[in-house]
């Protein structure tokens, strides 16, 4: 058994906070770069021109790329063969806070929901998994709450039909319009329940974005960008930079649809320890 | 802001000067206190108000990532203090057809800017102070001097807007 102490993963989520929130991912970057140099709406191509530089300046000065540095979610995957010494759930607030607070992040986390109050740095929001291995696996996603709001859930008849579905996600889009920061990541659950059908469409947004998976994915993007939303909403076949769906399997009742819309800042990190 | 009325939809200019940063809990309080009858932190008549919380300051800078946040949360908000003598308003993504209305009516002037740049935008920003409602952290109206800020007039005074 594999002996882990809860300070060490305290400390790595501390450096995922900063990695994340600091440095924008590679392949989105890649998705941005490729997007400017197709986008032929002169205030599009501008957009994006800025959406790279404002990367470029958060890498350089250590500055938040986006100041909504999100409700952090964080994904953590722990082998059956490791045994923490402390809290794990406890470990992974302590590094968030010691992080938002040392890298100078905002404090967007409301204790009482209706109550609201000063904001503060945690909770966040922790799924935790056990798999094979003596390994931790740890990735951290500061959800924007800009494009969380747009976000939608459907809970379709097991008849409907595969056109309805793809009806859903493009006017789920349409109906962020130029509000949650364009152009957008699309992360899809389908399948599951109500709730395992959220978690999917948010955790598919870890996977790659400059690789489409399925037919499906490509049909779906290639429709959105015909909206003509755009960078921030402004025209351009930029509305959306990938479509990413993650299916499980459901009842025979249902067939829960789970929209989960990202900003153009699709930011997370991971670690392995 | 003088020319503001001529100012027109889809037009870019560089802003200078004092704007207020006031998002979600910021109206909902300063609306309050107009209905009450007291006197807000600051004046509003010919004010320009920035939909904004900052991250906090780094040590050394002016000011951290500081990008628009969701205008239309605002929309409730937004026409009385129109009718009170604000100005211009900064931020992202569309209006309601109230706002609109309301902008056209009382001659004012919504802005958007890039928004998801809020490193690139702290660029902008000279000076920053907080002036009211410090308990709400970064929900805080903070008074900012900013020189040649980018900006796109999305509804002008008119009531023309860019989305349409």
């Amino acid at each position: 058994m594999r002996k882990i102490k809860a300070i060490k993963i305290t400390q790595a989520v501390m450096e995922l906070v900063k990695r994340a929130n600091f440095y924008l991912r590679s392949d989105v970057l890649s998705a941005l770069r490729r997007a400017y140099k197709i986008e032929d709406n002169r205030r599009g191509k501008k957009i994006i021109k800025a959406i790279l530089d404002n990367a470029a300046i958060a890498r350089k000065n250590n500055l938040a790329i986006c100041q909504d540095t999100g409700m952090p979610v964080v994904f953590v995957q722990v082998g059956r063969d490791v045994r923490i010494n402390g809290d794990l759930k406890a470990a992974i607030n302590k590094g968030i806070e010691g992080g938002y607070k040392k890298y100078y992040l905002r404090s967007s986390i409301i204790r009482d929901p209706l109550l609201r109050g000063k904001p503060e740095f945690s909770p966040c929001i922790i799924h935790i998994d056990i798999v094979r291995g003596d390994k931790i696996k740890i990735t951290l996603l500061p959800k924007g709450f800009g494009c969380e709001n747009k976000s939608q859930l459907k809970m379709f008849k097991p008849t409907a039909d595969i056109e309805e579905v793809k009806k859903f996600i493009i006017d789920a889009v349409k109906s962020a319009g130029p509000d949650a920061c364009p152009p957008y990541f699309i992360g899809v659950g389908i399948g599951g329940t109500a709730d395992y059908a959220g978690i999917i469409a948010k955790q598919v947004l870890l996977t790659k974005v400059t690789k489409q998976n399925s037919r499906l994915e490509e049909v779906l993007l290639r429709q959105i960008n015909k909206s003509g939303i755009g960078p921030m909403g402004l025209g351009g076949k930029t509305t959306a930079l990938a479509v990413k769906i993650q299916k499980y399997p459901t009842h025979i009742a249902g067939l829960p649809v789970s929209v989960n819309i990202s900003c153009h800042a699709l930011r997370s990190g991971q670690v392995v320890l | 802001m003088k020319n503001i009325n001529t100012l027109k939809a889809g037009q870019e200019i560089f802003l200078s000067g004092t704007i207020y940063t006031a998002r979600d809990q910021a109206h909902k309080r300063l609306v309050g206190a107009i209905k009450a009858g007291k006197r807000l932190p600051f004046e509003l008549k010919g004010a320009i108000i920035y939909y904004c919380g900052p991250t906090q300051t780094p040590k050394g800078k002016v000011i951290g990532s500081c990008g628009p946040t969701t205008s239309s949360r605002m929309d409730e908000f937004t026409p009385l203090l129109l009718r009170r003598g604000l100005r211009g308003m900064i931020g992202k993504g569309g209006r309601s057809r109230a706002v609109k209305d309301a902008i056209k009516k009382y001659k004012g002037v919504y802005f958007v800017t890039y928004a998801g740049c809020g490193a690139l935008l702290s660029k902008y920003v000279l000076r920053a102070q907080t002036i009211a409602y410090s308990d709400l952290g970064p929900e805080a109206i903070l008074k900012l001097e900013v020189k040649d800020f980018p900006l796109i007039v999305a509804i002008d005074a008119n009531g023309r807007s860019i989305y349409g």
